[in-house]
C-alpha cells in the first residue's frame, strides 16, 4: 500500500518533469530561432542578407553564437557584489521560464491550469525588473547603474497600464483562468471590440520587455549597453535568453488575451482541421514579427517622452476604457456571471 | 503530509529571511531578503487556498513597493559605521516598540484562539471554497458590503499620494521642458523668418 503511494508520487513527479521539459526545450529552441529571425528580418528590411554562412540559410548561426559564448571567460569585475552579480542573470532566465507554467497551448494543454492564471503572469512579468536592477547595482559601474534605474522606472510605469488592460479583458470574461479567457473568445476575438486596449497592451509589452523603441535601459548610444555592460560569456547569454523568452511570453500573452489563443479564426472546415497549437504558434509568431518590425522602423524614445506616454496618455486612457467597458457591460446586461 | 513539509519549509525560510532583513550589513541585501520574505508569505497563502491574496501580495509588494525600496536604498549613500554607532542608544526604544507590537498581537490572537465562538468565527467569512473561487468571494464582499470602506481606503491613498507630490514638487527656473501643445500650436509665421541678405554683409538674428 505504502509502496504504491510512493510509486504514484514518483510517477506524478516524472510526469510533471516531462511536461516541464516538453515546454522548456521547444521554448529555448524558439529563442534561438528568434535571434536568427530577428537578424534575417532586420536584414531584409535594411536590404541586407543577414546571417547566411553557418548551415543552410545560416540556420545554425544561433548555435554557433551560443557555442562561442560558452567558450568565453566569465569575468566578474572588481568591486562587484559577487553573489548578487551572478544571481541577476539566473533570476532573469528563471522568471522568463516559470511564467510558461500557466500558458495554455491548446485546449487542456497546460502544465498548471490555476484559477488566477493571468494574475500569475502579471506577477511574474512585474518581477522581471529585479534581474535588471540587481545586475545594475551589483556591477559597480555607472553605465550599468544608470541602465538599471531607467529600467526600474520604465517597467513600473508601464505595468500600470498593462494591469488596466488585463482588467478590461477580465471584465469581458468573468474569470482569471487563461483557458476561460480563450474560450470566451469563441465568437469574437477580443482585439475587435477592445482594439484600443490591444494597441496599448502591445506597446506596453514593448516597454515591459525593454525592446525598441523603449530600449533605454540598454541605450547603446548613451550608456554603452546599460545594465549588462559588465557581463560576459554565459552570464551574458542568460540575460539574452531571458530577454528573448520574455518577448515570446509577451507575444503569447497578446495571443491569449486578444487573438483567441489556440482558436482558429473561423470555426469552419479547412481552419479547424489545423491543431490549436499551430494557431497559437502562428499568432505568437505574428506578434513577434511585429516586435522585430518595430525595432527596424522606430527610433528610440527620449526618456521624458517615454514617461509622458506611460503616465499621461496610456494610464488615463486605459482607466477611462475600464470604466467605459464596465458601464457598457452593466448597461447591456452582457456582463458574464 | 506533503502540505505540512511544504508549510514548514516556507515558514522556516520566511522566519530566517525576516531575521536576515535586520541582521544583514548591506541595506540592499536587506531589501533582497525582504523580497524573499514576501515570496514565502505568498507561498503560505497559496497553501491555505488563498491564491488571489498570494498573487496580489507578489504584484503589489514585490512588483511595486519593494522595487521602490530598492531604488531608494541603492541611491542613498549610507555610512555603515555611523549607522552602527547609535545601536546601543536606540536599542531600548526599538525593544519597547517591538514589545508593544508583540503585546498587541497577543491581545488580538488570544481571544481568537480561546473564545468559545472560534469554530463559527473561522467558518464565517468564507462561503464554501468548493463552490466559489476566493477571487470572486472577495469581490462580492468588497464591492457590496464594504464598498464605502473600500472607497475610503482609496481616498486615504490618494491623499498620501497628493501629499508626497506637494512636498517634492517645485518649479525650477531655466529648465528646458517639452510642451507638445505649444509645439503643435506653432505656426509657420512664428517659426520661420525670411531675410534677404545683402551680399557680403551677413545678418543679425
Amino acid at each position: 500500500m505504502v509502496e504504491s503511494t510512493y510509486l504514484s508520487m514518483a510517477l506524478t513527479g516524472a510526469l510533471i518533469l516531462g511536461q516541464i521539459l516538453l515546454v522548456t526545450i521547444p521554448l529555448l529552441l524558439a529563442v534561438a530561432m528568434l535571434t536568427y529571425a530577428e537578424r534575417k528580418v532586420i536584414g531584409a528590411i535594411q536590404l541586407r542578407k543577414g546571417p547566411n554562412v553557418v548551415g543552410p540559410f545560416g540556420l545554425f548561426q544561433p548555435f554557433a553564437d551560443a557555442l562561442k559564448l560558452l567558450t568565453k571567460e566569465t569575468i566578474v569585475p572588481t568591486g562587484a557584489n559577487r553573489i548578487v552579480f551572478m544571481m541577476a542573470p539566473m533570476l532573469t532566465l528563471l522568471l522568463s521560464l516559470v511564467a510558461w507554467a500557466v500558458i495554455p497551448f491548446d485546449a487542456g494543454w497546460v502544465i498548471a491550469d490555476i484559477n488566477v492564471g493571468i494574475l500569475y503572469l502579471f506577477a511574474i512579468s512585474s518581477l522581471g525588473v529585479y534581474g535588471i536592477i540587481m545586475a545594475g547595482w551589483a556591477s559597480n559601474s555607472k553605465y550599468a547603474f544608470l541602465g538599471a534605474m531607467r529600467s526600474a522606472a520604465q517597467m513600473v510605469s508601464y505595468e500600470v497600464s498593462i494591469g488596466f488592460v488585463i482588467i478590461t479583458v477580465l471584465l469581458c470574461v468573468g474569470s482569471l483562468n487563461l483557458s476561460d479567457i480563450v474560450n470566451a473568445q469563441k465568437n469574437m476575438w477580443f482585439f475587435i471590440p477592445l482594439f484600443p486596449m490591444f494597441v496599448i497592451f502591445f506597446v506596453s509589452a514593448l516597454a515591459e520587455t525593454n525592446r525598441s523603441p523603449f530600449d533605454l535601459p540598454e541605450g547603446e548610444s548613451e550608456i554603452v549597453a546599460g545594465y549588462f555592460v559588465e557581463y560576459s560569456s554565459m552570464s551574458f547569454a542568460m540575460f539574452f535568453l531571458g530577454e528573448y523568452a520574455a518577448m515570446i511570453l509577451m507575444s503569447g500573452m497578446t495571443a491569449i488575451l486578444f487573438l483567441g489563443g489556440w482558436l482558429p479564426p473561423f470555426d469552419i472546415v479547412p481552419f479547424n482541421w489545423i491543431p490549436g497549437i499551430v494557431w497559437f504558434a502562428l499568432k505568437t509568431a505574428l506578434c513577434l514579427f511585429v516586435f522585430l518590425w518595430v525595432r527596424a522602423t522606430m527610433p528610440r524614445y527620449r526618456y521624458d517622452q517615454l514617461m509622458r506616454l506611460g503616465w499621461k496618455i496610456f494610464l488615463p486612457f486605459s482607466l477611462f476604457w475600464v470604466v467605459a467597458t464596465a458601464g457598457v457591460l452593466m448597461a447591456t446586461g452582457w456582463i458574464p456571471r | 503530509m506533503l502540505a505540512a513539509i511544504v508549510f514548514y519549509v516556507f515558514s522556516a525560510i520566511l522566519v530566517a529571511s525576516a531575521a536576515m532583513v535586520i541582521v544583514a550589513r548591506n541595506p540592499v541585501h536587506s531589501v533582497l531578503f525582504l523580497i524573499l520574505c514576501f515570496f514565502n508569505a505568498a507561498g503560505l497563502f497559496v497553501l491555505m487556498g488563498a491564491e488571489f491574496l498570494a498573487m496580489i501580495l507578489v504584484v503589489v509588494y514585490v512588483g511595486a513597493v519593494a522595487v521602490l525600496f530598492l531604488f531608494v536604498v541603492m541611491m542613498l549613500d549610507v555610512d555603515f559605521v555611523k549607522l552602527r554607532e547609535g545601536f546601543a542608544r536606540y536599542l531600548p526604544v526599538g525593544a519597547a516598540v517591538g514589545l508593544v507590537l508583540a503585546a498587541e498581537l497577543v491581545f488580538v490572537l488570544a481571544p481568537w484562539a480561546f473564545s468559545a465562538s472560534v469554530p463559527e468565527a473561522i467558518s464565517m467569512p468564507i462561503p464554501d471554497p468548493g463552490e466559489i473561487h476566493n477571487t470572486k468571494a472577495l469581490g462580492l464582499v468588497l464591492y457590496t458590503d464594504y464598498a464605502y470602506l473600500f472607497q475610503a481606503a482609496g481616498l486615504v491613498l490618494l491623499v498620501a499620494m497628493v501629499g508626497a507630490i506637494v512636498l517634492t514638487l517645485r518649479d525650477r527656473e531655466g529648465v528646458k521642458r517639452q510642451s507638445i501643445a505649444r509645439q503643435v500650436a506653432r505656426t509657420r509665421g512664428e517659426g520661420v523668418e525670411t531675410v534677404s541678405v545683402k551680399s557680403r554683409e551677413g545678418v543679425d538674428v
